[in-house]
Formats: C-alpha cells, structure tokens, sequence
C-alpha cells in the first residue's frame, strides 16, 4: 500500500487529525482506559465521535488471558501492536489490508483480521491468537488436527487458519460447504495445503483415505 | 542397490529393503507441525531482538525515469527516524515501477512510513513497454536464431493433419505469504542475519562481499521461513540495504517488503507465447512441429522455452524465439522453471491436434510415446490415471453444441523433471546417552525437510523419531545446497545417509566386543543392538551407546558420494475435470488426478502434500493468477491480493494422488518432487476446457472473459 498512500497522501494519522478537526486531539477515546481513567480523558468530535491521537495513548486489553497495558499511537493497528509491541508474533502480515486472513484472532470470541483494526478499537476487549488457543505440549483440538492432516507446509498461513477454523468449528461443529466457504473463504494459502484443511473441517473432496495419524506407508 | 539384505549392517551406503524399513515410506507427520500450528515458531519475520528498528523503502511509481532531484532532509527531521539511505540517487534511471529509491529505519514501522511520505523525489518520466504480448509493438524485441532439425516443411507437406494457432500465458507471481526480507544485528564486525531464504549456506559470501567483510563474520539463520517457490535464492538489494542501515544506526534493522512490492519486484514467472504448427500422419504419429515463441521475464526478457516438450525426440521440428524485454522488474525462477509454460504450448497444441485426428488424446499421446525418453513410466501411469478418472466411460469427444448450460470435460497432460539431488554436507553425532543429532546447513521450505532427514536417522540407528534431532536452518553447519529443483530430498537424504551408516558403524564396532561378535554381524533395529538372526543376543540401544566411552561419536556424510542413494528423472500424468457454464464463462475444477513417480519415497504423506500442493498451484495459475500490467501507468493493476487472485479453499475440487512406488521404482533411490506435479496443471485443465465446450481458449488463465471471447469465437490472445 505504501504507494497509494504516497501517492494519496493519506495516512491513518491524517485520516484521525481529520477527524479531530476543531476539538481537542489530545484526549483519549472513551474505553481506552477502565472506568473513571477513561472518562476524565475521553474527548469528543462535534458529532459525538471520541477522538485520540494523534500522541501516544495509553491502552489496556486482554491478549491470550494476560492483561496487558501498553502506550501507541492510535494509528498502530492490533496486527502491528500484537506483533511489535507485545512480541506476540502467531498472527502474520501478509497483505496488510484484510484479504488474505494470516492475521485472523479472536476478539471477544469473533475472528477478525487484526491488520484491519486500529489497536485503540479493541480497547477493553479480550484478544485471543493462535499462541493463546494452545501450545505445542498442549494443542487445541483444531491445532491437532491440523497437524495430523498435514494442513501446513511452509506454516505462515496456518495461524490464521487455524483461528478461523477453531471459529468456525466452534459456530458449527459440522458446517457445509456454504458455512466453510463463509468462515474460511477469507485465508489464503500459497503452498496449497487445502487438502488437510478441508479434512480438518471436514468438508468437501478431503477424501482420498489420507486422513488418519502415523500409519504405515 | 545393496546386493545383500542386511539392513544396516552392510558395508556400503544404501537404503533397507521394503520389509526392513521402520521409517522411509511411511506417513509421518512433520516434526515442526505443532510449532506452525499454534504459532510458537518464530519465522525470520517473527524476530524482535531489543532495540530492534523498523526499515520501509521507497520505489518508484514510474516503470522507466530519471531522478532528477531527491531531497531526504524533511524526512530525517522526523523524531524517531535514525537513518535515512539513498539507494539510487540524483541521475539514476529506473527501469520498472517498484524498483528501490531510499530506504529508512525508524523506531515504528509507522514512522518509517512517515519517513517515506517525506522524502521529496523528481521524477523525468520517460517512455515504458509493459505488454509484452504485443510483440510487434515492443521497442527492444530481440529475436534469437533459428533452429531447425530433420526436414519440417517436408514433414508438413506431407501430413495427414495439422494445427496451428497461438497460445500464451501471462508472467505470474510467486506471492510469498512471508515477504521477502530480513532481521539484520551487528556485534561489532560481525553480522547475523535472519532471513527469509531457500539458500541458508550460499547468503553468506553474498552478503559478504556486498558488504566488504569476510564471509566468515556473517551468520544466516532460518529455522522457518513462510515460502519462497523459486524466489529466495539471494540477499537482494534489500537485504544489503537492511544491513548497512543497522550498521550505521548500531541497532539491529526489520526489513520487510510490504505486499505490492512483493507482488511487483520479489518474483515472477516468466511468460510464453508461441505460434505453434503440429502435424501428425494417418496412423496417429507426430511428424513435424514448427514454433515461433516469445515471452518475457521483464528487463532480462527470457531465454528458448524447451519445445515440444516431453515429446523431445520429435525429428523434423524448427524453433525459433523472441525476447522481448519490459519495464518490469526480473523474473526468477519459478517452482519448475520453464516446464508449466513449455507443457502448456505442448500439450494444448498436442490435444487439439488429437481433435483433428478424431483420435481420444491418451491414445494419442499413447501413440507417441517413442519420442519422450520414458515412454514406459508415461505408458502406465496414463493407464493408471486414466483408470482413477473413469477415463474410457466418461470421456467424449469435444462437443460441437451447447446442450445445456453447464458443460463438463476432460484433459489429460504428462510432465517430466529432474530432480537430482543437491551437493549436501550433514554432521551425524551419537552421544553416549544415545541422544542422535544431524546438523546441516540447509532449510525447510515447506517441504519437510526437517521432517524426512530425521526418519533417515531414525530408519538407520533403529530409533523413533523423538529419539533423534535434526539441526538444520544456521549457515555454521555443514553447507548444504539451495532448496530449489527439487534438489533437497534427494541431497541431505544421501549425506544423512551416509553419515548415519558411518557413525553407526563406528558405534557397532565399539559394542561389538560387549555382544562377543563382529560388527559387521550387529543390526540396529527397533531400538535395539542385536547379532543378526539372533535376537537374544543384544542390548537396548541405550546401553549400547554408553558403551562408545566418553565423547560422542561423530561422522560426516556427504553427496554426491558412493553408493546408490539418489537418482533423478520422472514422469507424470495429470487429468482434469471442469465444469464449465457456458453462460457466465466460468470455470469450475471438478476432479484433478496426479500420478506420480519420484523413485524412493521417503514420506508418503508429506511426498503426497508436495503433490496437493502442486495441484493447488496449479489450478491458481490455470484460473486465476496472473500479472495485470497497466500499460498507460506501467505499474502493476493487481499488486496485492485482491485482484491478484489466489485459489481458495474451496477452488479445487477434489484432488486424487497416486503416487508410483514399489519395484521399479523405490530401487532409483530418492528423487525430488517439489517441482513436477505443478507443471501440467495448466495444460490438463485448458485440455478439459476445450473438451467441454468445444474450443480451445488459447491464454492462461482461463478467465470467464477469455472462455466467452472463445466461445463467441473471438480467439485471440488478447
């Protein structure tokens, strides 16, 4: 993107000083912060929209269980934030403007792209990445699967794939082709590992007799 | 082969026979699956080291200029930039859109962004070729010489059928899900790299040199790294860039393209297009081929596609090629370079041909096998596919009328590819606590490499798979070559063979005394040490490595190297079904079958992944994928992943492997396979498009304008 940004000049940061034309830009937006904190700092357009930035502002969320409270410009997206500021490098960039779904996490329980949302939005909320679904001497039923049907090659992909699977899945533990289209119609993957993920899902054309853990060749 | 069955405890380098093998063959699963699938691997992208820098980098919008004037001060005032680094300065020329002008490091990605936005650069735009499809509109065309074996034109004139007609494919994208890029840190003089590479023992003189230090002071590690197909085989002027700016800013620099400049300038597949004349006789027998071909890789242009392909044995045939070079930045080599291009002019050429002669195209192609150099492998394997697909039921001719709206069809292709494995250098170590570990300077792609050198290790001490270590991904162990050709299977597969058997034997030799026997006379097998054909005279494995004294053995293998561990060459067959409707012009991939030969297999999962894969591509590049040069801007129209369109999940139909194994085949040792089974995915599909509805839609992909355009006879490559 960085050319049309160039070429545009515009930029998360003037699209939010846009936004706070004629009010205070220093204020942070209402949620930021719990309670009170939150309040006294809250400013507001003059249509009512709160508005921070463009300095640094002070965030809470929940990330994987953990409370994490950290300083960003509002501009920094959670993608950039989970990845930069909190070292939590499951979710990937690849695309960097919602396509391809390497970024996938849950919030609140709903996948979202995570390059797609200002750090700021989830304020509040509780994200949970791939690193927060299991780990690898403790996997996730969808992990584990993922692993046994041989869904991943080179891997970048499967962060995302595997979070919006474990959505998925969790939605509708047998969902039909329309479901899986809806849920996982949104990830990429490049070294064509969708045999294992369809097997993973349970979908359509995973058979072939593959499935199935350490058998002899 | 070992003339004996002795499993490990012959003399000479090989594999176990088939009633011996704990390892080679089976499915496992990859070893590094539960780090990628809860996200715990850390790719080189994944590095954050304190005090860590972002770096962005400024390209060009134009695809051919001048710079005229460049101002850098605005953007290092910018609080939290630390370094500003002209790449092309004052007076350069730009040869394509995408191509680096400046670089920054900056404490925020954000801020290096900012940076750039800063930077005031003048451009003197000057002329640009970007379609190279055109070829009679390109300013530096520059036509080869031609050549000619046997007697064509008699062969022509003298031939029961002939075709003729132009066909062509766009240049295409790796698309790399991981940029290209790199994490740079200095320690003094002394320069580590995490980088995103198919090449972890050749970067380091790379960047040596670029960088005037001795290569001995450069580190390259990549214990995981997220895709390359072909394209991730130097530093690139990034990666220089990268590391001169953490040397000047003191702080370690990330460095990653963002996505257009992936899509526009870190790889792409060359096209070809070819005005092509196939002649057969009566009985079915090719006689002459006649090809006029151009294409282009961007500036370098491109070289002679292999024609006929597969079919090289043809003997009257003229070749003559164009390069055409564009304001577009180089092509690389592109997961089987040349095949999918040659294959599709080939064997599109070769179907419509079988069309003519009213002939079904496996027996055409049947026919015609003398002239491929493995018309035995071809033989049954088309007989296989053909089987698998329900060929000789299902299977009609090309319909001549639009019954109803959607219409289903079917293709067939063969393909060819080396696949001999690389020079590969591997460290076997066995410590006395019967821990086995291989170290080894090549990478895991995707492939499994980590994954099959491990069952090499476990097949020959007679171990499972937790039991031994593979230590790959680090430029300080044994140089290994480059994961590209399909050349990484077969090469650490025969040096860890090597090793193994060395190091094992060396350990037999010690314990042998312990056993009251040779030896030459001990297996190791089932986590055991035993006298062959006397099992009760033995001593688990872990008894027998204590008993090798204080230091851990150790013994390096290398390829190429004695024995008959590795070969190269194989065949394949592949067969399309679509569906095509008629009125939208889309295409739907019903059903693809791949058969598939790569000599020894070592793992039949990952080996049968490599092929899905394959298919996956295959269908993308067949459908969807395909560079959009805007020829009034000269800049890419899809440098993104938008536009630029991958296969989805749910794109492919349902893909069926069988892969060749066995007798006559496990005994040509291991061969690689990344390559071969994308190669005939876009002639078995343009083949079964043309069987549904009737006509040939001569141009990859085969996008719904370009099936109607065909089917309203408008043909053409445009």
């Amino acid at each position: 993107m960085s050319d049309d940004a160039k070429g545009s000049g515009f930029s998360r940061r003037s699209f939010l000083r846009g936004g706070a034309a004629g009010a205070l830009s220093s204020g942070l937006a209402a949620g930021l912060l719990p309670g009170d904190a939150a309040a006294a700092a809250a400013a507001n357009d003059a249509d009512g929209v709160p508005i921070a930035g463009p300095d640094p502002v002070e965030v809470e969320l929940e990330v994987n269980g953990a409370v994490r409270r950290l300083e960003v410009e509002p501009r920094v997206t959670l993608l950039d934030g989970l990845r930069d500021v909190l070292d939590t490098t499951g979710p990937k960039k690849v695309c960097d403007r919602g396509t391809c779904g390497a970024c996938t996490v849950l919030e609140d329980g709903q996948p979202i792209y995570a390059c797609s949302r200002l750090l700021i939005e989830s304020a509040g909320r509780s994200i949970t990445t791939v690193e927060g679904l299991g780990s690898p001497e403790a996997m996730h039923e969808v992990q584990r699967a993922f692993v046994e049907n041989d869904a991943q090659q080179c891997g970048y992909c499967t962060p995302g794939f595997v979070v919006a699977t474990a959505a998925l899945l969790a939605r509708n533990p047998a969902p039909g082709e329309e479901e899986i289209e809806a849920g996982l119609g949104g990830n990429f993957c490049r070294c064509g590992t969708y045999m294992g993920i369809r097997a993973v899902v349970g979908g359509p054309g995973h058979g072939g007799g593959h499935g199935g853990g350490n058998v002899g060749g | 082969m070992a003339d004996t069955a002795e499993g490990t405890s012959v003399a000479d380098y090989s594999w176990p026979e088939v009633d011996r093998r704990g390892q080679i063959g089976r499915r496992r699963t990859r070893l590094d699956g539960p780090v990628k699938s809860t996200g715990f691997a850390r790719y080189p992208s994944d590095q954050n080291p304190p005090g860590l820098l972002a770096a962005k980098i400024l390209t060009c919008p134009h695809a051919h200029a001048r710079i005229v004037a460049l101002d850098t001060s605005a953007a290092e005032a910018i609080p939290g930039v630390r370094v500003v680094h002209v790449i092309q300065g004052e007076g350069s020329e730009i040869q394509w859109a995408g191509d680096e002008v400046a670089a920054v490091a900056a404490d925020t990605e954000d801020i290096a962004r900012d940076a750039l936005r800063a930077i005031q650069v003048e451009y003197e735009v000057l002329p640009h070729f970007v379609t190279e499809k055109h070829r009679d509109r390109a300013p530096a065309a520059q036509p080869g010489s031609e050549r000619t074996d046997g007697d064509p034109d008699a062969a022509f004139a003298s031939a029961h059928r002939t075709v003729e007609q132009t066909l062509g494919m766009p240049q295409m994208a790796h698309m790399c899900l991981e940029p290209h890029g790199q994490v740079a840190s200095w320690d003094g003089d002394e320069l580590e790299v995490h980088a995103s590479t198919q090449a972890v023992s050749t970067l380091a003189g790379q960047f040596a040199s670029e960088l005037g230090i001795p290569a001995t002071q450069v580190r390259i590690r990549t214990e995981y790294m997220g895709g390359g197909f072909g394209s991730k085989f130097s530093p690139d002027r990034w990666g220089i860039v990268g590391a001169e700016l953490a040397r000047e800013a003191g702080a370690p620099v990330k460095l990653f393209l963002d996505r257009d400049q992936e899509v526009s300038v870190a790889g792409s597949r060359p096209s070809a297009f070819a005005r092509v004349r196939v002649a057969a006789d009566e009985q079915g027998k090719l006689v002459a081929w006649d090809s006029d071909s151009w294409g282009s890789g961007g500036l370098p242009g491109t070289g002679q596609t292999p024609l006929p392909y597969v079919f090289s044995r043809l003997p009257n045939r003229r070749l003559r090629h164009t390069s055409v070079p564009t304001n577009l930045a180089g092509s690389r080599a592109w997961r089987a370079p040349n095949h999918p291009q040659a294959c599709f002019l080939t064997m599109a050429s070769l179907d419509d041909l079988a069309n003519e002669l009213d002939l079904d195209p496996i027996e055409f192609l049947d026919r015609n096998l003398e002239f491929t150099g493995r018309a035995d492998v071809y033989r049954e394997e088309l007989g296989i596919a053909a089987g698998m697909a329900g060929w000789k039921e299902r299977w009609q001719p090309r319909k001549r009328s639009r019954d109803s709206a959607l219409q289903r069809g079917l293709g067939v292709s063969i393909h060819t590819w080396g696949g001999r494995g690389h020079a590969s250098n591997c460290d076997v170590t066995v410590h006395p606590d019967g821990a086995v570990e291989a170290r080894l300077g090549s990478q895991d792609i995707g492939t499994g490499t980590r994954t099959i050198v491990a069952q090499v290790l476990a097949e020959t001490f007679g171990l499972e798979l937790p039991q031994v270590r593979v230590s790959l991904g680090d430029n300080r162990f044994p140089q290994s070559g480059p994961s590209g050709g399909s050349s990484t299977v077969g090469g650490v597969c025969a040096s860890t063979r090597r090793a193994a058997q060395d190091a094992l034997r060396e350990v037999l030799t010690r314990v042998a005394p312990g056993l009251e026997a040779d030896p030459e006379q001990l297996t190791a097998a089932g986590g055991r040490v035993f006298v062959e054909g006397e099992p009760s005279r033995s001593m688990s494995w872990t008894e027998a490595a204590s008993r090798i004294g204080g230091a851990p053995v150790s013994a390096q293998g290398r390829n190429p190297g004695p024995g008959r561990l590795i070969s190269s060459g194989v065949g394949g067959v592949q067969i399309a079904e679509v569906e095509v409707d008629m009125d939208t012009g889309v295409v739907h991939v019903e059903r693809m079958i791949a058969v598939q030969d790569c000599g020894l297999i070592v793992n039949r999962r990952l080996a049968e992944s490599q092929v899905y894969g394959g298919l996956i591509m295959g269908v993308g590049y067949a459908l969807f994928e395909e560079w959009i040069p805007d020829p009034v801007t000269g800049r890419l129209l899809n440098a993104d992943m938008e536009f630029y369109k991958l296969a989805g999940l749910l794109d492919v139909g349902s893909l069926e492997v069988h892969m060749m194994t066995g007798p006559g085949y496990d005994e040509r040792g291991v061969i690689g396979l990344g390559e071969p089974p994308v190669i005939s995915p876009g002639a078995a599909i343009s083949n079964a498009v043309a069987n549904a509805i009737g006509v040939r839609v001569p141009y990859l992909p085969l996008t719904p304008d370009r099936v109607l355009d065909a089917l309203a006879g408008r043909g053409g490559i445009a």
